[in-house]
């Protein structure tokens, strides 16, 4: 049935997402280490450059999209990998919320980061 | 219609001699993935000393003597952290070519030449690395 290969599987939308995420992450995480290495170096951080940009709008708020699609995929991708793996029953509930907690406290924590520089009083 | 293979398990002894381009993608991705989300993790953690920083006096942030740029000057200014920003760098490409592959794969596209492809990838990862190493090392030493 299978004329050509793909690991589309209809109604997958974690399948989905992991591509969308994919793509959305290929263009930022790009941008990302050409500002932070190319125009800006790395030996020339300081809290006032980084506050600079994030108290830009368009910058904090791509820079939280970055961390929960980031989040996403890595998590998603390690859950992947150790259902790949094996992982079935009781181990695999207990590691996936696992996963989501740890993926939870990570975007908390990164937008405590984000406030802090941008000045919102949530942190 | 979806497929799934049986791989095998890649920590049965010897068995990477009998892989092909095809199987060392698949690994490579999944290491180099594998990296990603640690260093993630580690990057945020580094990142909330941004956190207390926040509360330091307006003199001190200009000084450059909060706890955030305390944090990042001493950390590149460690040779071993440069050299692993390249080792970042390289993984970072690597999984982002890769995974540029894969997708052209799911969208049927370069399936016959995916051998070629993954070559590509790490040719490419290996030239824009070497590129960038003087960058990432300058004001190192």
């Amino acid at each position: 049935m299978a004329e050509r290969y793909s690991s589309f599987n209809a109604g997958g939308r974690m399948w989905f997402l992991q591509r969308v995420t994919a793509v959305f992450l290929l263009v930022v995480l790009a941008f990302h280490f050409f500002l932070l290495h190319f125009v800006n170096h790395a030996d020339e951080v300081s809290f006032l450059a980084s506050q600079a940009r994030m108290t830009t709008l368009s910058y904090y708020s791509l820079m939280i999209l970055f961390l929960v699609t980031a989040t996403f995929h890595g998590v998603n991708g390690v859950y992947n990998a150790l259902i790949n793996q094996g992982l079935t029953g009781t181990k695999r509930t207990v590691i996936k919320w696992t996963l989501v907690a740890a993926s939870a406290v990570l975007i908390v924590q990164g937008i405590r980061t984000a406030n802090a520089w941008a000045g919102i009083g949530l942190y | 219609m979806s497929q799934s293979y049986n791989r095998g398990l890649i920590e049965d002894f010897s068995r990477w001699r009998e892989f092909e381009a095809g199987m060392w993608a698949w690994i490579f991705h999944k290491f180099t993935g594998w990296v990603l989300i640690g260093y993630l993790f580690t990057h945020i953690a580094v990142l909330s000393t941004g956190i207390p920083a926040a509360g330091a006096s307006e003199a001190a942030l200009m000084a450059g003597e909060d706890v955030y740029t305390q944090t990042i000057v001493t950390l590149e200014g460690l040779l071993l952290v440069r050299i692993l920003e390249v080792g970042l760098l390289a993984v970072a490409v690597f999984h982002m070519l890769n995974g540029t592959r894969l997708l052209l794969v799911d969208l049927g596209v370069g399936l016959e030449a995916q051998d070629k492809s993954f070559y590509a990838s790490l040719i490419l990862t290996g030239a824009i690395t070497v590129a960038s190493v003087p960058t990432f090392i300058a004001g190192a030493f």
